[in-house]
């Protein structure tokens, strides 16, 4: 194992020193730092010799937002070379899909991304009503787009008050979990839960809005445009805020597409592609919203700044969809009926809605039975994390936490 | 250690004019009766006079316990008024179960601290891993000694205590850089360099900025400096003296904040970067003596710029008070107008993020520093060719009523010059050096 006959680097070394290949003599994973310089970057010729340091970022660590461990190779305060390290959170979801019945596994699925469990039981419910091919009662539509809608915003209310954190404001981060209180308590009362709503079921959601709900979130919504107001002062305007965040963690439209980003780090970079607009699904194609772009207002398109941005802008969408969602919502049934022994017809499945971070797709494959044979799970934070190596060579430390808080990624997801 | 000698010497001896309460006490003491019968039981006619190493021994340790009563107090009630003013910038109360108004929260976790498990991590320096956080906290103890508090009440009163000030609070730097090198951390490490270089850098805009009152009051006395701004009933201040005071008090304010490490200058221990930056393995009560210094720290920087800049004791209406009552009440103007001063950084603190390490280095050497330099000659030369270098009492009535609108209009064109700067810096942001990343020579 310590010998190995593939190249390690542009230059090919005559003679194979030891542990020359992937793993080291302690058969431990040697990391792999790209080597190579950029277009457009000088070597650096130094009178003394001075040796990069590495470093562990994580797994504990504050801004690393769960346990991620990113291995850094630093050079002074330029980070020369990152490599991230996952799996600390690693929980079999995907496998434990196949060993339990198709009803059981939709409270895992809030257990990817903890902060948007709605949306994680929509795509699981909706891959399962695929292979159904059921009707879903429209007023289940109508509650499961605002519970959707609603958890985007308090999804994306996280990561701004989180992104203060990283980049030491404190106080932001109070202010967001003082909506996002009123949207765990909107949801504790049309479901229980706070964080694990396992609500949206398969063929409908599991609970009727109780009387005053849809009064209440139409209120909330009067409420939260009047605070995103005050956030947009206290931090998006923010001189040193903009110096921190603008001209950092630039991903080009080639690069977001080549790295098969989805969600608010593509759209950043000023890609259109929103699964709501490029494939609606349940109603999302009679509603009216705009898909915010990043149009690099402070710096380049596909900065941090443009990230954060268009997590602002979406909250305000969001909101949007919401107030249509509140005018055109009828009574009628919550739950299709289906038989409590669900057996899913033989065949296989893909759908992919939009996350807050990004494309969340569900593969099923079924063979008739109670179980599925395979369940598989596209997380939009693993796929988002792939570009990190890149974004970080060449930035300083402090930026290092301005990109992973930038690209938002929650470790549950990215692990399953 | 010169530092500590010049203390000793300044507690016992009143270098710079003022009394010497040691002796005095001392001899109030030999001169009592129980001291007299005492010394009648031994066979002598009256006490004898005590050595002066007895002396200087008492005079400085009584001068050193009034110093760490007065830091700890000074710093836990900043605690305290941190957290609550936190909690209310933030939307929730802060602390408010201990004591009343919480008051007595600082203590409880003052007293948490000394009874946690004292931890020194096995590949630490152990030496500079336990010195470390006692260097830090004498160089807090060491700069209240020259602070004066109101007229004839301060620990000392020194002819340098400018300079004494930041040449105690460099010492801090030295134990913050031991406290990262012996902690064998590399986020430590980290803090410890960040804090070395932004000290150092800071220090040039911080020494420009109190050149700028001494070269005003004709002093580096602290207490001669603040009694330069006793006349109009003591609303004189040294901002209203030079229209080169406010600004220079401005730079004087952001300096001390990156010089104490206070947001946005918290880099050498960013806890979203460095985890804890050189504190990270410090923990009990060694943690708890950086957590001392820092309030300390602020309290000094504050006191310095209210006896500098704001008048010190000196408050419109208190001179009618006598005796004790005036003393008393020039502590209270001097220990509120502090506050205030760490009400402001505390309300930074909790407003602003953290600046990067390259923008506060840009920040020192391409705008604080030259802005002091012009801040120096500015004022000196408004004290020699407008004001004849007349000390600001003895000028014309008309000079004298003229200078706060000169000062207004020195002010705002120094508001307008800083937003501009702010704004061609915003158009120009920092871009990651050509080097990085580039392939290092075997």
């Amino acid at each position: 194992m310590s010998q190995s006959n593939e190249p390690t680097g542009a230059v090919a070394a005559p003679v194979k020193p030891a542990g020359a290949g992937a793993y080291d003599a302690d058969f431990n994973l040697k990391p792999k730092f790209g080597s190579e310089p950029a277009p457009g970057e000088r070597e650096l010729v130094m009178d003394v010799r001075t040796q990069d340091m590495e470093m562990n970022m994580g797994p504990q660590h504050p801004s690393t937002h769960g346990v991620l461990r990113v291995l850094l190779r630093v050079d002074g305060e330029i980070v020369t070379g990152a490599v991230p390290y996952v799996g600390y959170i690693h929980r079999c979801a995907e496998k434990i899909g196949e060993s339990v019945e198709w009803l059981q596994y939709l409270p895992y699925t809030d257990r990817y991304d903890y902060l948007a469990a709605m949306n994680n039981n929509l795509g699981y419910s909706m891959v399962v009503e695929k292979l159904l091919g059921i009707e879903i009662p429209k007023r289940a539509l109508y509650l499961r787009t605002i519970c959707a809608e609603l958890n985007r915003i308090g999804s994306h209310l996280v990561a701004f008050g989180t992104y203060g954190l990283d980049l030491g404001a404190f106080t932001p981060f109070f202010y967001c979990f003082r909506e996002r209180e009123w949207i765990l308590s909107i949801f504790e009362k049309i479901c229980g839960a706070r964080l694990t709503y396992s609500y949206i079921r398969i063929g409908g959601v599991f609970n009727d809005a109780p009387p005053g709900w849809l009064e209440e979130v139409g209120a909330f919504c009067d409420d939260f445009e009047e605070k995103w107001k005050e956030y947009n002062d206290l931090l998006s305007e923010n001189l040193i805020f903009i110096t921190r965040t603008a001209n950092i963690g630039i991903i080009t439209p080639e690069d977001a597409m080549a790295f098969g980003l989805t969600g608010p780090c593509l759209r950043a970079s000023g890609v259109n592609y929103d699964l709501r607009k490029a494939q609606p699904y349940e109603l999302y194609d009679q509603f009216e919203f705009n898909v915010p772009l990043g149009e690099g207002k402070k710096g380049a398109v596909g900065d941090c700044w443009d990230r954060y941005d268009v997590k602002m802008q979406e909250m305000r969408e969001s909101v949007k969809i919401i107030r249509q969602c509140l005018a055109g919502i009828q009574e009628g049934p919550i739950l299709a009926k289906l038989s409590s022994a669900l057996r899913v017809p033989e065949g296989h499945a893909y759908v992919g809605i939009e996350n807050p971070r990004g494309e969340l797709g569900h593969f099923a494959i079924s063979g008739g039975d109670k179980k599925a044979i395979r369940l598989r799970v596209r997380g939009p934070s693993f796929c988002n994390l792939a570009i990190l190596p890149k974004l970080l060579r060449g930035t300083m430390l402090a930026d290092t936490v301005a990109v992973i808080g930038s690209i938002d990624i929650v470790l549950g997801e990215v692990d399953r | 250690m010169l530092a500590v000698n010049l203390m000793i010497e300044s507690l016992t001896s009143g270098a710079g004019g003022g009394s010497n309460w040691t002796v005095d006490l001392i001899e109030w003491v030999r001169k009592s009766s129980l001291s007299k019968s005492l010394a009648n039981l031994a066979g002598y006619e009256e006490a004898p006079t005590p050595p002066d190493w007895l002396v200087a021994a008492v005079g400085g340790g009584i001068g050193v316990g009034m110093v760490i009563g007065f830091v700890s107090i000074v710093a836990m009630f900043s605690i305290w008024l941190e957290r609550r003013i936190a909690g209310r910038i933030q939307a929730r109360i802060g602390p408010n179960r201990v004591g009343p108004f919480g008051l007595l929260q600082s203590l409880a976790d003052g007293v948490k601290l000394l009874l946690k498990e004292d931890i020194i991590p096995s590949g630490a320096d152990r030496p500079l891993f336990i010195l470390a956080p006692a260097l830090v906290m004498a160089s807090a103890l060491g700069m209240f000694a020259a602070l004066p508090m109101a007229a004839g009440a301060g620990f000392t009163d020194l002819n340098i205590g400018i300079v004494f000030i930041i040449a105690v609070s460099a010492l801090a730097t030295i134990g913050v850089i031991m406290a990262g090198w012996s902690s064998n951390n590399k986020w430590a490490l980290y803090g410890a360099m960040r804090e070395a270089a932004q000290v150092v850098s800071y220090e040039i805009p911080l020494g420009l900025s109190l050149l700028v009152p001494a070269i005003v009051a004709g002093s580096m006395n602290l207490r001669e400096v603040t009694e330069a701004q006793s006349i109009w009933s003591g609303s004189c201040w040294l901002i209203f003296q030079n229209p080169f005071c406010l600004p220079a008090f401005i730079l004087y304010f952001v300096a001390a904040l990156a010089e104490v490490k206070r947001a946005p200058f918290d880099l050498p221990e960013s806890e979203s970067e460095l985890v804890a930056g050189f504190h990270t393995e410090y923990s009990g009560i060694r943690f708890s003596f950086f957590f001392l210094e820092e309030y300390g720290a602020m309290f000094i920087m504050s006191a310095l710029g209210v006896s500098l800049f704001l008048g010190g004791w000196n408050f419109p209406g208190i001179d009618i008070l006598r005796g004790g009552w005036l003393v008393a009440a020039q502590l209270l103007v001097y220990i509120v107008k502090s506050f205030f001063l760490i009400f402001l950084m505390i309300w930074i603190r909790w407003t602003l993020p953290r600046l990067r390490v390259d923008q506060v280095m840009v920040m020192s050497y391409k705008y604080l520093t030259p802005i002091g330099l012009i801040l120096v000659l500015g004022a000196a030369a408004f004290e020699i060719l407008v004001a004849g270098g007349q000390p600001f009492s003895e000028r014309p009535i008309w000079m004298q009523a003229l200078t706060p609108v000169l000062v207004l209009f020195v002010f705002l064109l120094f508001l307008w010059m800083l937003r501009k700067q702010a704004r061609d810096s915003m158009a120009a942001p920092f871009t990651t050096p050509p080097s990085a990343g580039a392939p290092r020579p075997a």
